[in-house]
């Protein structure tokens, strides 16, 4: 069983490559990337005018399996990350149960076995039911295949659990990745506190809520030496003190959404809640700070915190609809709409956000084609206009503010292990 | 989306204007002997009060039966709110037995915005949250004309709980839309620094008497313990700082009148004879209620 990908521009920045090559595939792993390669008996791609980069990842993404079946499932998640260009993705363990033993992430590695289009690498919960009390079995979720640990949308509050936390994460070389919100000052909130919250008459969650958060994390990884990733940055300050921290020797990482680099508080549609996520939509100059962090290698890479709640849940007044939105099948298009187009960032350099970016912090021994790597690829086009439906959505759930938005640029076909998950009908 | 009235920031002057044009026109009903009109019979009015209200309720009711509609009013307790229904669905099963418009009041910001993008009939906020309140702001202006015949360069000041006030936030929306110079003043975690970029013409201050000197006009604001989350002021000491005492009058202009938006707690925020100072306008605010939203419903259904 072999691929082979003709005639695209190859762009892999883990091995400084950016040339009109082939791509061939054999038998799931990359085989070997030149110019007319020969490969009888191998399915042709033709992938001239498009680009072709390993396959992108995801660190950040929230399938519901199990307990939330309702919005999300691995089968699901997972056929709109292949539609959306992704080959890989990461699971965030606020399940029900929570991931927060070996035998929920192995239950995720089983059904992500048995059921997923792309790769599914689970992250464990840091404390026990993400309750931020006791330390959750880290060692064991390592053994049973998870990738990193995290809290997400619950946060450890108490710094003393985070310090013991990021000391054995340390011990069992897994990064601790971390949604910083301070619950005190963020308490009640349902958007970025600022001009618009008050004009609305909506609980604001200040940008300070983060920014201390992000300090707390920054001075307990100098202390204990932990891998550090900070989940969805989205403030100025935050950009800023995770960059200072980095050029003092410190192994701290982060991420930013599309979200956050596409929208500001002042884009929101009034009482709209596919606009209310956390963190919020921040103030233009928040927006302005990530794209620049994207753009000057502050941030590491771009993730989506894929977030599927259900029509009903967001059919709500505003302040009861949850937080979160989806992103798998926008964030690229997205990216090259709002950062690669303009001449914010070039395409490679947005290649890196999406592979070696991620693979940095995750290391999943993915994110490059380099010869002998598992066989994921990317194709995409710069030149592809089309209009998202989020009615035709691969995700079970519908809350996008990215309905009926055209794009110039997008996903064409994902390949994963070898075998193709997603082809665009062009 | 049905033509309502969901808050004063969307419409423009001249629709103010004609809205307060005709609150004037329905003035002298309300002390006629015989105060029915048929404008709008045949027509029916659900007041949908998801928060308790004796006044704004009322009004309503009587404004819409005084232009010869039907009004039903339902509460949150005892409907099927407590039976654990969502808004939408509530709201559908209203629109399904299709009145004319909804009056609603609930305690969520927008949650007459979300309503009217998925229902098909006019929605009137009669107060959502801490966003907005327009009828309130409607007449309130209409009792700022009765007495000073235009709003162009007046100074108003309006004192207390600005962060949790929808009536501070319409009446800032319609005062800057006539040029009014709007002063806001309250404890600072009640007044966020972002309200001065609500409207053209506002400044904020936590000083009472540099609100109140050389003022047309003192709104004094409720203090909404009830939506406040949080400890966000020494309450034992509010009065002392941000009650309206009579001393304070003599920084006003001479013929400042003195105006709140009720239910008053005297000496809380007001002392006692300032409510039942000559110049306070309180009940007038109150008539004054029935007109303007007459003229409101007239204009959304009529």
């Amino acid at each position: 069983m072999s691929i082979v990908i003709r005639n695209g521009r190859v762009i892999d920045p883990a091995s400084n490559t950016d040339r009109i090559a082939d791509v061939l595939i054999v038998d799931g792993r990359i085989a070997g990337v030149a110019p007319n390669l020969s490969a009888p008996g191998a399915e042709a791609f033709d992938a001239a005018g498009m680009i072709v980069a390993p396959g992108f990842i995801d660190m950040h993404v929230h399938l519901r399996e199990p307990g939330f079946e309702h919005a999300e499932t691995i089968e699901s998640g997972s056929r709109a990350a292949a539609a959306g260009g992704f080959t890989s993705i990461c699971a965030m363990p606020n399940t029900k149960p929570v991931n927060d033993s070996a035998t929920v992430t192995g239950y995720i590695v089983e059904r992500a076995r048995s059921s997923a289009a792309v790769n599914v690498f689970p992250i464990g919960a840091i404390t026990k039911g993400s309750a931020g009390e006791e330390l959750s079995a880290m060692g064991a979720m390592k053994a049973a295949g998870a990738v990193a640990l995290s809290d997400d949308g619950q946060p450890v509050a108490n710094s003393r659990v985070m310090r013991r936390a990021m000391e054995f994460a340390r011990s069992y070389d897994l990064p601790i990745i971390d949604h910083c919100e301070d619950p005190g000052l963020s308490a009640g909130g349902d958007m970025h506190e600022g001009a618009q919250s008050v004009r609305w008459g909506l609980r604001g969650i200040p940008s300070a809520s983060e920014d201390v958060m992000v300090a707390r994390d920054l001075l307990l990884a100098q202390m204990t030496g932990a891998r550090c990733h900070i989940a969805h940055i989205s403030t100025a300050n935050s950009v800023a003190m995770v960059d200072y921290a980095r050029r003092r020797g410190l192994s701290v990482t982060c991420e930013a959404t599309p979200h956050h680099f596409t929208l500001s508080d002042r884009d929101m549609a009034a009482y709209d809640s596919n606009y209310k996520m956390k963190p919020p939509l921040r103030s233009p100059g928040d927006r302005a700070a990530v794209i620049e962090g994207l753009a000057n290698g502050a941030i590491d890479a771009i993730a989506t915190d894929h977030a599927p709640h259900p029509g009903s849940e967001k059919m709500q007044e505003f302040e009861r609809c949850p937080f979160g939105i989806i992103g798998l099948e926008t964030a690229l298009a997205l990216a090259l709409d709002e950062l690669v187009l303009p001449g914010k960032i070039t395409v490679n350099r947005m290649v890196e956000l999406f592979t070696t970016g991620p693979e940095r912090v995750m290391r999943l021994g993915r994110g490059t084609l380099a010869p002998g790597a598992p066989g994921d690829v990317t194709i995409f086009s710069l030149d592809l206009a089309w209009t998202y439906d989020v009615n035709q959505s691969c995700s079970r759930s519908r809350n996008s503010p990215f309905h009926g938005r055209t794009f110039r640029g997008g996903p064409v076909a994902t390949v994963v292990d070898g075998e193709f998950a997603s082809t665009r009908a062009l | 989306m049905p033509a309502g009235l969901l808050g004063i920031e969307e419409l423009d002057r001249a629709q103010i204007e004609a809205l307060l044009a005709r609150a004037k026109d329905f003035q002298p009903i309300q002390s006629q002997n015989v105060k029915k009109l048929d404008t709008l019979r045949g027509k029916m009015i659900v007041n949908l009060f998801y928060e308790a209200s004796t006044r704004t309720r009322t009004s309503f009711e009587i404004a819409a039966k005084r232009l010869g509609g039907d009004a039903v009013s339902i509460t949150a307790s005892g409907s099927s709110v407590s039976k654990g229904e969502s808004l939408v669905d509530t709201l559908n099963t209203l629109a399904a037995m299709r009145p004319d418009a909804i009056v609603m009041r609930h305690s969520a910001s927008g949650a007459p915005h979300f309503l009217a993008r998925h229902l098909p009939t006019p929605i009137i906020n009669a107060g959502d949250g801490t966003h907005e309140h327009p009828t309130q702001a409607l007449l309130d202006a209409r009792t700022i004309l009765d007495r000073r015949g235009s709003l162009e360069g007046l100074r108003v000041a309006i004192i207390g709980d600005i962060a949790h006030s929808r009536v501070a936030r319409s009446n800032v929306h319609l005062l800057a839309k006539f040029g009014v110079d709007i002063v806001l003043c309250g404890p600072a975690s009640l007044l966020p620094p972002e309200l001065a970029e609500l409207a053209p013409g506002v400044r904020l201050t936590t000083d009472i008497r540099d609100a109140i000197r050389g003022a047309d006009v003192i709104m004094m604001l409720r203090v909404q313990l009830e939506r406040q989350h949080e400890a966000s002021f020494p309450a034992s000491e509010y009065f002392r700082f941000y009650g309206l005492r009579l001393e304070h009058m003599d920084l006003a202009k001479p013929d400042a009148i003195v105006m709140h938006p009720g239910p008053i707690n005297r000496g809380r925020e007001l002392a006692s004879e300032v409510a039942d100072f000559q110049r306070s306008v309180i009940l007038n605010q109150v008539e004054n209620g029935i007109a303007v939203r007459m003229a409101v419903l007239e204009k959304v259904i009529g």
